[in-house]
């Protein structure tokens, strides 16, 4: 800082920014033997993660792809990398989804979602991964598929479909096609989205039939590829099945028909590549200066930050492989905030819970990470930081790590139960912008004061480390091994210690097993496992990404007193 | 440094008129200014924006484009003088300059010609009066018949005399029109009668001379001074053997291989040249070496200053601008013959904008990226154009003179080799690269130069596309630069994001670099076309598969045989400039992109090597396409091949007549409606059938026009 250093210079007006007040210390101990072994633990986690993730980013294997290759067709990503404005970054959502779902592998689901800039604007791609089950929709490809829309709702970005697919799978059609949240849904969202103003695009690059080929036509805009793109409510067999009339396929739906005779598509392509360069010139045309709110975070994006004083890698080297042993949260702050600085609120109550102002990339963000469990004073002085954020428009980022509320007589006579709902209620109405990553263990009502999936975060990713169960699995085997204990004992049947073992262990085993972060990437859950080293640069997109919106009133419930 | 000379008549000159464009009107009023003396510029409507239009403190426009309506419009260019109170005018060279008429009538009209008297200018142009003088005054000519003479029968008579090959040429005239070699008796009628012709044609009188053709020659010159005092000396010779299309491309100072014996025979002969049409002003005295036989005879004389004076002032340290003036202010050569020192060696190479390949045709276009070596007391770049300037057919394509100096030839040469490396012209063709290989030719270096220097190694330097082994690496070199390419491309694309990310400026976190993909790196791949000079289909496409390295390194493959790829680190130093490290060598390297016919041109210069690439603009945009253009109107209802009017209309135009052979897309009929014109292709290839409407028939929508069947 040359102002203190420089006699002849007026002293900085902002002294505690030059001072840095809130610069975090260095409190890991790189010699320690849990260092090594933390970082040993995560290494090999994340050498599974990245085997996991080698699979699903090839696809659906190598015969397919190279089919899909022959019809001059590239691949979901490829054909993102080509939207994206040239060297731009890309946050792919959810890459595990699907994983050991089904009997049949289903590697990111057969989509592949995500967020990127096209002519300096982020726009949600959707495409559909044809070399996967011939891009049909399983039951958790519609489910990233809404996901992503929610996103874009949430977000306000535009969207666009890159439509190659051949419709709903028709052996799961019962969890695909009739329920709320299934397929029909894509639609609707469109219909609402485009009525929000967020432009609906859709590229035809492949098949599109049947239900898919609502997606084009319920869009904005649409552009169809020569040769390969077809939009049909029925294919050539079905037709001549139906009315004996033999048609090719390029003839029933092909790119000509749609945009010369139907109308259904707006775009003619020669091939891909053209097609994409169509794509990215309907984004180019977009005219959204006219929307609100696009303008209000110029202000408050600090261009010039620094980054983090400590090796973000060294984030794979904090959370303990033993769920029962604690870290300091503010080990991980120091790695993820601008300089490491991280000015707390409140730092001498309710110490459990870590709030304080930071900014990640220039932006400013409230971070809440948890120290333990949950107590009233924690609980409360959450609800409030909560409160200071909304007021500001400030995002806000959870940290999760929690076993818990605190339980007990005490507890529960000091109101816990009314302190939790207190930062519940915060945490749930709280309208700005909300990402939780979890760090560790995510149980009970934790999960829900720190804004677990229900509470609609914008963005949720977990580490490679994390939990999620309604609790421990070692105490949930011992609150069910009790109860069954005590029905046998109704029925009179002595259970034997080795028995009751077996029992828990069974217990645990599945809690292990449905709490793991896969069980829960596969379904959805989150979006997606991230290495902990990247965490801090997925904050800052994730924050990046939700600011596309105008700032909006937080409105409060009641909260019980 | 002049002496101030006491019959100076009239005042000096303070104001002076160029008379020319390009580098050389440049080049005078870069003098006249260091002199203090004012400069006027003339400039046809083309050279609106050039150079020696801002160069000089006034200008006036003369004329249109073409040269003899606007730079050889003497009236015009006399009243600019008049206009802006020049008192004299340089004509440099070419246009004017030899224009004895000219020179009398600035005299007349009380302006100062910067250049020889009118009756020596007189005298040199008729290439057979200048002859006889010399010969008179006892300079060696070439055997031949300058005679008045010209009946064909005489003239083939004399040519036998004179020995084969013997060279016809016109009297009047110059740059290589309407001369011809002639190897034996039986080819001379048609080329002698060819020759005449093509005089008459250039030139307005078709007298003809001939000559001993000699086979190996050298084209030396002597560069002469005289001034109004009567003194006369040269300023020793220029060799500018190296040719092609009869004119110089590159020429050096002092003569290589030559005798010092030699070389002051050669001066006398020119100082008496001069001495013999009373010369003065700067002048050069062209002469034709027989390499066999060591003879050298006189040529013509130059009367005005020649394009490849540098090398000569280079070597003599004196500016002939300069003396021109003063010379024309009346006063005494600053020297004599003794005092003219000769220092060091100095070469010339003339950057045109040509298509070597296709014989050295002029090029035009634009100067897309023009980057000139810079400038030292070793080093003179003559030119007058900037980047973004237009090369125009107008007027004479060289873009530039390339003017090293060095303590003696070797070290001359590595300068020039180096100097025409980093010269950077992209936006045409030039002769760069030719002239690179021309100056590291072993038979240029070891100074073994003679006119027919080009020809004579040919092989050597010009491409041969059934080389395998220079076509293998040409390719590598290709790829290897394609990789370069790529890796600065992309890092000048990040320095540009980082200054200005696109849309709200809030979102630069997402360009960072590298840019962020969720668990593996960033890819792309990047398509780019090159020239391939070894295969007959032109051009070829390169692959490239570039892998954004978490380092910031790329990781570019190139996909081929095998080939592993390199990792390219690549630093943006500014504006075209690259410091890039691959496979462990760091070098710099410099880059130009400009768009062009919706496409996007990258040159990379790297060492000695200039690449050139081409890359198509994302994709075009058209939605041409059979499909929907087709005649939306040959319906079902008719026959294949019938074409129907697309609209009611007004037949405008029938283009073809019933029964033509048309090609698929070929226009057959205009139609006008509602104000616009329709134009309705033939469907497909094959014969027109039923054409029956005329023009000013109306045509009501959807009736038969005609139809197209195979034949």
């Amino acid at each position: 800082c040359w102002g203190s250093r420089n006699p002849w210079m007026i002293a900085h007006p902002r002294r505690d920014l030059c001072l840095g007040l809130g610069v975090l210390p260095d409190s890991i101990d790189r010699n320690s033997d849990s260092f090594t072994r933390n970082s040993n633990a995560m290494d090999e986690l994340i050498s599974d993660l990245q085997s996991h993730i080698a699979k699903a980013l090839s696809g659906g294997g190598a015969e397919a792809v190279k089919r899909n290759r022959s019809r001059n067709k590239l691949l979901p990503r490829e054909r993102i990398d080509r939207l994206l404005d040239p060297g731009s970054s890309f946050l792919e959502l959810s890459q595990l989804a699907g994983h050991e779902l089904y009997e049949e592998a289903l590697p990111s689901a057969g989509i592949i979602t995500g967020i990127g800039p096209v002519h300096g604007r982020l726009c949600m791609f959707v495409a559909n991964d044809p070399t996967v089950k011939g891009g049909t929709y399983y039951p958790i490809t519609v489910k990233k598929h809404l996901r992503a829309q929610e996103i874009a709702t949430q977000c306000k970005l535009p969207c666009i479909y890159l439509v190659d697919s051949g419709g709903a799978f028709l052996p799961k059609q019962a969890d695909v096609f009739p329920d709320k949240d299934n397929f029909g849904r894509i639609f609707y969202n469109q219909a609402v989205m485009s009525a929000e103003g967020i432009p609906q695009i859709a590229l035809v690059l492949g098949s599109c039939t049947a239900g898919g080929a609502y997606i084009p036509a319920m869009a904005d805009e649409s552009v169809m590829v020569k040769g390969n793109g077809t939009i049909f409510l029925a294919g050539p067999p079905l037709v001549k099945a139906a009315t004996g009339e033999e048609v090719s396929a390029e003839d029933l739906g092909g790119a000509a028909v749609h945009c010369k005779t139907s109308g259904v598509s707006d775009y003619f392509a020669q091939d891909e590549l053209h097609g994409l360069a169509l794509g990215r010139n309907i984004i180019k045309n977009l005219h959204m200066a006219g929307k609100e709110g696009m303008l209000s975070r110029l202000e408050t994006v600090n261009h010039e930050f620094k980054e983090p004083l400590y090796d973000v890698k060294e984030l794979r080297s904090i959370a303990p492989t033993d769920l029962k042993q604690s870290f300091d949260i503010r080990s991980v702050i120091a790695r993820i905030v601008d300089g490491s600085e991280f000015d707390e609120f409140k730092k001498l109550y309710g110490t459990t819970l870590v709030t304080g102002f930071a900014r990640i990339f220039g932006q400013p963000v409230g971070i809440i990470g948890n120290n333990g469990i949950l107590f009233n004073e924690s609980a409360l002085k959450g609800a409030h930081f909560i409160e200071l954020c909304t007021q500001r428009n400030i995002p806000l980022v959870f940290l999760q790590n929690i076993t818990g509320f605190m339980v007990g007589s005490r507890s529960e006579a000091n109101g816990i139960a009314k302190s939790g709902a207190k930062m519940v209620m915060a945490v749930s109405c709280a309208k700005v912008p909300k990402v939780t990553i979890i760090v560790g263990g995510s149980f009970g009502a934790g999960n829900y004061a720190m804004c677990g999936r229900a509470y609609s975060p914008n963005f949720m990713f977990l580490w490679p480390n994390a939990k999620i169960s309604v609790m421990g699995g070692a105490q949930a085997a011992g609150v069910l091994a009790q109860i069954e204990k005590s029905n046998k004992k109704k029925q009179g049947i002595q259970w034997n210690k080795e028995e009751e073992e077996r029992f828990k262990a069974k217990v645990v085993e599945a809690y292990e097993k449905e709490g793991s972060s896969y069980y829960s990437t596969a379904r959805l859950w989150d979006d997606g496992i991230i290495d902990p080293a990247d965490t801090r640069k997925i904050i800052g997109l994730c924050i990046s990404a939700s600011m596309n919106r105008p700032a909006e009133d937080t409105k409060y419930g009641v909260f019980r007193m | 440094l002049f002496s101030d000379s006491a019959s100076s008549s009239s005042q000096s000159m303070e104001k002076i008129l160029v008379a020319n464009r390009g580098e050389i009107a440049c080049r005078i009023m870069r003098t006249a200014k260091r002199l203090g003396i004012r400069t006027v510029a003339v400039y046809s409507d083309a050279d609106r924006d050039a150079l020696h239009v801002k160069s000089a403190d006034e200008a006036v426009l003369i004329g249109p484009p073409p040269a003899r309506l606007s730079y050889l419009n003497a009236s015009s260019i006399v009243d600019a003088a008049f206009r802006t109170g020049a008192q004299a005018i340089h004509p440099g060279y070419g246009f004017l300059s030899e224009s004895a008429d000219f020179a009398q009538i600035c005299e007349h009209k009380g302006l100062k010609f910067i250049g020889p008297p009118a009756s020596a200018i007189r005298d040199m142009g008729d290439k057979s009066a200048s002859k006889r003088i010399m010969g008179a005054a006892g300079v060696p000519l070439v055997p031949g018949y300058h005679g008045n003479e010209q009946d064909i029968d005489l003239m083939k008579l004399e040519a036998d005399k004179i020995g084969y090959p013997i060279i016809i040429k016109p009297t009047h005239g110059g740059g290589g029109k309407g001369m011809r070699i002639v190897n034996s008796p039986n080819e001379f009628d048609e080329s002698f009668l060819g020759a005449q012709r093509e005089a008459a044609a250039s030139f307005g009188i078709n007298t003809i001379l001939l000559e001993k053709y000699i086979t190996q020659p050298r084209h030396i010159e002597v560069q002469i001074f005289g001034d109004k005092h009567g003194n006369v000396l040269h300023l020793y010779e220029r060799d500018c053997s190296v040719q092609r299309r009869h004119q110089k491309i590159i020429e050096e100072a002092p003569a290589p291989n030559v005798s010092s014996d030699f070389r002051s025979h050669l001066g006398q002969a020119a100082v008496s040249a001069a001495k013999a049409v009373g010369y003065h002003n700067a002048g050069t005295v062209e002469f034709i070496v027989d390499t066999i036989s060591g003879q050298f005879y006189f040529m013509e004389m130059n009367t005005r200053l020649q394009v490849e004076h540098p090398v000569t002032e280079m070597i003599v340290g004196q500016d002939l601008v300069e003396w021109q003036i003063r010379v024309a202010n009346g006063e005494a050569l600053p020297m004599s013959q003794s005092q003219v020192s000769l220092l060091g060696h100095a070469f010339e190479a003339r950057i045109y904008a040509e298509n070597v390949v296709k014989g050295f045709l002029p090029a035009t276009g634009v100067l897309h990226h023009y980057r000139p070596v810079p400038v030292s007391s070793t080093v003179r770049v003559e030119t007058g154009v900037e980047q973004g300037d237009n090369v125009s057919m107008h007027y004479d394509p060289m873009i530039a003179k390339l003017v090293v100096w060095g303590e003696n030839r070797a070290a001359a040469l590595v300068k020039l080799k180096d100097c025409l490396s980093e010269f950077q012209v992209a936006g045409l063709p030039t002769n760069i690269n030719f002239l690179q290989k021309l100056v590291k030719h072993w038979a240029f270096e070891n100074g073994d130069v003679e006119t027919h220097f080009i020809e004579h190694f040919k092989d050597d330097l010009f491409v041969s596309p059934t080389n395998a082994v220079s076509a293998k690496e040409a390719h590598e070199a290709t790829r290897f630069n394609a990789t370069l390419v790529a890796a600065c491309v992309i890092s000048m694309e990040h320095s540009l994001l980082k200054e200005n990310s696109p849309g709200n400026s809030s979102l630069s976190i997402w360009y960072s670099s590298p840019p962020f993909r969720v668990h593996h790196c960033a890819r792309r791949t990047m398509e780019i076309e090159w020239e391939n000079e070894y295969d007959s289909a032109g051009s070829n496409v390169l692959t490239l598969s570039i892998t954004y390295k978490p380092n910031g390194n790329y990781l570019i493959e190139t996909g081929e045989n095998c080939s592993p790829g390199f990792e390219v680190k690549a630093t943006h130093l500014g504006n075209h400039d690259f410091r890039v490290e691959a496979d462990g060598v760091s070098m710099d390297v410099s880059l130009a992109v400009y768009f062009k016919d919706q496409t996007k041109h990258i040159h990379i210069w790297r060492g000695s090597h200039h690449h050139q690439f081409r890359q198509k603009i994302g994709c075009e945009l058209s939605d041409d396409d059979e499909a929907q253009h087709k005649s939306s109107f040959d319906t079902a209802s008719h026959p294949q091949g019938t074409v129907v009017a697309p609209m009611a209309g007004l037949v405008v135009k029938v283009l073809v007549k019933d029964g033509t052979k048309v090609e698929e897309g070929q226009p057959i009929i205009v139609l006008e409606a509602m104000k616009m014109e329709h134009v309705v292709k033939a469907p497909c290839t094959g014969g027109v059938h039923g054409l029956v409407v005329t023009a000013g028939q109306q045509v009501s929508d959807g009736s038969v026009l005609f139809s197209v069947k195979d034949l």
